[in-house]
């Protein structure tokens, strides 16, 4: 019962916590908050009129949500860039950021999680969904297995750092024996995610443009890429408004970790590249549609063409040892990083796919102002999680946080 | 379920046959070497099968909703946790029902919705908790408009196998169809859904889908044009069964793909896994004036959908079942539409496909549709 009163006492101190903080800090959460508002009304309309509200239809019938789902468990994956070399290869100047790396990766999943949520026509029977209590369709169904890979990751991020937390909580150092199995499993478990992913949609013969076997290689590479390239916008920001001290070197490892995965990536989008556009064929159409418009109809060209510039340049960039150890260039990087692949692997991957239909009608998709306020509310949703657990776990890592300290 | 085995005639057109049970070591796929030999082979095949759908379902066969759900064995605390969340849930019902001030019909409206809400997968239910949830179902019909609809849930027959031919040569764009299919099905108006789609292409350029038109509008047959129809195409290998997340759609005995709309989640990967665009998602709640309702219904097939649901062409069940032909069989002008049971050799469906060159579309992607085209 001893562990009860702590865990009570840490609930109650961390909501002590992230309650109170500077004026910035209450804005950043009034203003999320205000969003996440706007992101449930704009789902209420959803709920009541269906998803006849948002751009989809039954020539496009997965959009905004399904990419952004689809990018975030990129990001979630990523965590484990961090975990390996902190709990597996004992390279200690990890350790600071990777607390930030799995928040960031539970904020991602319950951002996953949301997404898909947000897609289901009935969310009310969800339920059939349930192992054991409704009838799940496994293994046949690539969507179970995902269910499966993405709560079990979730449950892994979770209890991890919590275990790591609640020891350093009590004043106490955590057991390498406790969580260094779990930290192993995690590192496997992060490729699970993103590979059964892309097999979701690699598996469709249906949809030529994703039954492609570079499909999931290139989802972990543009993942590993993107997520760490989050990774150090997060730890500059924590850097720069409190006092939890991150090294440099930690940086510029991540930094390492992002320019390899992007130079992969690229190597990788070059093949792509050239299988669809060497010899075109019938099954090209929707790689033209993307990259140049089939028959006038060319709504992904500004995307596409923004993303794969902001690509290059920031691996060009990145590749350079003088500018990568340029925080203020990095920094810039990672950003244009990170956008560059939110296009292309979120509805530069999933829109494409479905035009042309299976018989080549070109039928463009446009989100619709409810669905892009559902997804910026979702966006600050994970925003918001990730500042809860990122402040307690500061707290404590600091010290500030303690049991019975008061 | 369906044994390895086919029984109908099969275009064999480079799709490797699955494993098949009945060849033995002479190489003989059919007769056998040794007449008793095989004859066991395939008796201890059906053994197999059912000790392996015992071994696989065992108790959910005969078990459905609540049952499904509640009759499990548990140790005493889980129990106990599912009884106290069940209560909390409950109780809301309850004071629905047990209000004084409500009628007894709205009672009863509360306890079917209720019982509807938490039924089980129509897949795995028995004979009877079929008939009960199709009486629930007409029941609430009735509360709700006061007009009596008659809902069937009658199985696929044994020895029965739908299959479907469509004539190039015949078909002029007519799209009745697409009307017939409209009115039979109960479909959506406000949204314009249609199973059918037909395809204008332009003479001299064969088959080329792309440059083709599925939403003319104009006077038909035009000139230097050709029509083809597709639809589901009932694929013996669907993909979209194998990608449904809560097996809310599935492959019937008689080769119907069906969907079973309050089971299904909306999820919507059916719709991606389908290569002949034969799905059709309720984006808001469908509406069919009450006038135009089609009362004679089937629980797999035109009876009423909600919103965020799948649906499909189902050969009209609720027809062809009772032995008639699909609506849009019946409704074309030309008899370009051939529908029929494959099993039966003197089926017409069954001389057109050994008297006419036939072909299927996308046949590469190993899905073995059920619908051939020919021309004459």
């Amino acid at each position: 019962m001893s562990r009860l009163r702590v865990f009570r006492s840490l609930v109650k101190d961390s909501l002590d916590a992230i309650t109170h903080g500077s004026k910035r800090y209450h804005l950043w959460m009034a203003a999320l908050t205000f969003i996440m508002l706007v992101g449930m009304y704009c789902y209420s309309i959803q709920l009541d009129e269906g998803l006849s509200v948002t751009g989809m239809t039954d020539r496009v019938s997965w959009g905004l949500y399904i990419s952004n789902f689809t990018f975030l468990v990129g990001v979630a994956a990523a965590a484990v860039m961090l975990v390996m070399p902190t709990y597996v290869l004992k390279d200690v100047d990890f350790k600071q950021a990777v607390l930030i790396g799995e928040g960031l990766a539970v904020a991602a999943l319950i951002m996953c999680l949301a997404f898909v949520v947000a897609d289901m026509g009935g969310p009310s029977v969800l339920w059939h969904m349930i192992p054991g209590i409704g009838v799940f369709n496994f293994p046949n169904s690539m969507l179970t297995w995902d269910v499966l890979v993405l709560n079990g990751y979730l449950f892994l991020n979770i209890t991890i750092p919590f275990y790591i937390l609640f020891r350093h909580y009590q004043g106490k150092e955590s057991k390498k024996s406790v969580y260094v199995p779990g930290a192993i499993l995690s590192v496997f478990w992060a490729v699970g995610i993103h590979l059964v992913t892309a097999f979701l949609y690699q598996g469709l013969q249906a949809r030529p443009f994703w039954n492609n076997a570079l499909l999931g290689p290139r989802f972990l590479a543009s993942a590993f890429a993107a997520g760490p390239a989050l990774i150090i916008l997060v730890l500059a920001i924590i850097r720069n408004f409190t006092e939890f001290k991150i090294q440099d070197k930690t940086i510029k490892k991540i930094a390492m970790v992002v320019t390899v995965a992007a130079q992969i990536n690229l190597i990788m989008l070059v093949s792509e590249l050239f299988k669809e556009f060497y010899a075109p064929t019938h099954h090209s159409e929707s790689a033209y549609y993307l990259f140049f418009g089939l028959h006038g109809k060319n709504a992904l060209l500004p995307w596409i063409w923004t993303a794969i510039p902001l690509n290059v340049l920031a691996t060009v960039l990145l590749t350079f040892h003088k500018l990568r150890n340029n925080f203020k260039v990095l920094y810039f990087c990672c950003f244009i990083l990170f956008i560059a692949i939110w296009i292309e692997k979120g509805f530069g991957l999933i829109v494409p796919g479905f035009i042309p239909g299976p018989y080549g009608k070109i039928a463009e998709y446009t989100p619709t102002g409810i669905e892009i306020g559902v997804t910026l509310g979702i966006w600050a949703l994970g925003a918001f999680v990730f500042t809860v657990l990122a402040k307690t776990a500061i707290g404590i890592e600091l010290g500030k946080l303690r049991y019975k300290k008061q | 379920m369906s044994s390895n085995n086919k029984k109908w005639f099969s275009l064999n057109l480079g799709t490797k046959p699955k494993a098949s049970n009945k060849s033995c070591s002479c190489g003989k796929t059919s007769g056998g070497c040794g007449g008793a030999h095989s004859e066991q082979q395939q008796l201890s095949d059906e053994e197999f099968a059912k000790a392996a759908i015992n071994a696989s379902i065992g108790e959910e066969r005969v078990k459905d909703g609540f049952d499904q759900v509640f009759d499990v064995k548990m140790d005493r605390r889980s129990a106990f946790k599912k009884l106290t969340a069940s209560l909390l849930i409950g109780a809301g019902a309850v004071s629905t029902s047990c209000s004084v001030i409500s009628g007894d019909e709205a009672k009863e409206k509360a306890q079917i919705d209720w019982e509807e809400q938490f039924k089980g997968n129509y897949k795995l239910m028995t004979d009877k908790e079929k008939e009960a949830t199709v009486n629930r179902l007409v029941r609430s019909y009735q509360l709700r408009t006061g007009k009596t609809i008659s809902m069937s849930s009658k199985n696929a027959e044994e020895d029965v196998l739908f299959g479907y031919a469509f004539n190039i040569s015949k078909c002029q764009g007519y799209m009745d169809c697409v009307n017939a299919c409209v009115e039979e099905n109960n479909q959506d108006r406000n949204s314009q859904m249609q199973y059918i789609r037909i395809h204008e292409m332009k003479d001299g350029n064969g088959f080329s889908f792309d440059e083709a038109d599925d939403n003319y509008y104009h006077e038909v047959p035009a000139e230097g044009h050709f029509y083809m129809g597709t639809q589901c195409f009932h694929c013996d290998n669907p993909p979209c069964v194998n990608v449904c997340p809560v097996q809310a759609t599935w492959r019937e005995d008689d080769g119907l793909v069906v969907v079973d709309y309050d089971w299904c989640v909306g999820c919507r990967y059916c719709m991606a896994a389908c290569p002949y665009d034969g799905r059709r998602f309720n984006w808001s709640k469908p509406e069919v004036p009450e006038a135009e309702v089609n009362h004679n219904q089937h629980y797999l097939g035109n009876r009423m959908r909600k919103k965020g649901v799948m649906e499909k062409c189902t050969f009209c069940v609720q027809r062809s079942r009772a032995g008639k032909n699909p609506a849009c069989v019946e409704a074309c002008p030309t008899g370009a539409r051939i529908f029929g049971n494959l099993l039966d050799p003197n089926s017409t469906i069954r001389w057109v496909l050994e008297n006419k060159k036939v072909f299927r579309l996308k046949e590469d992607l190993g899905t073995e549709p059920k619908f051939w085209y020919f021309m004459d």
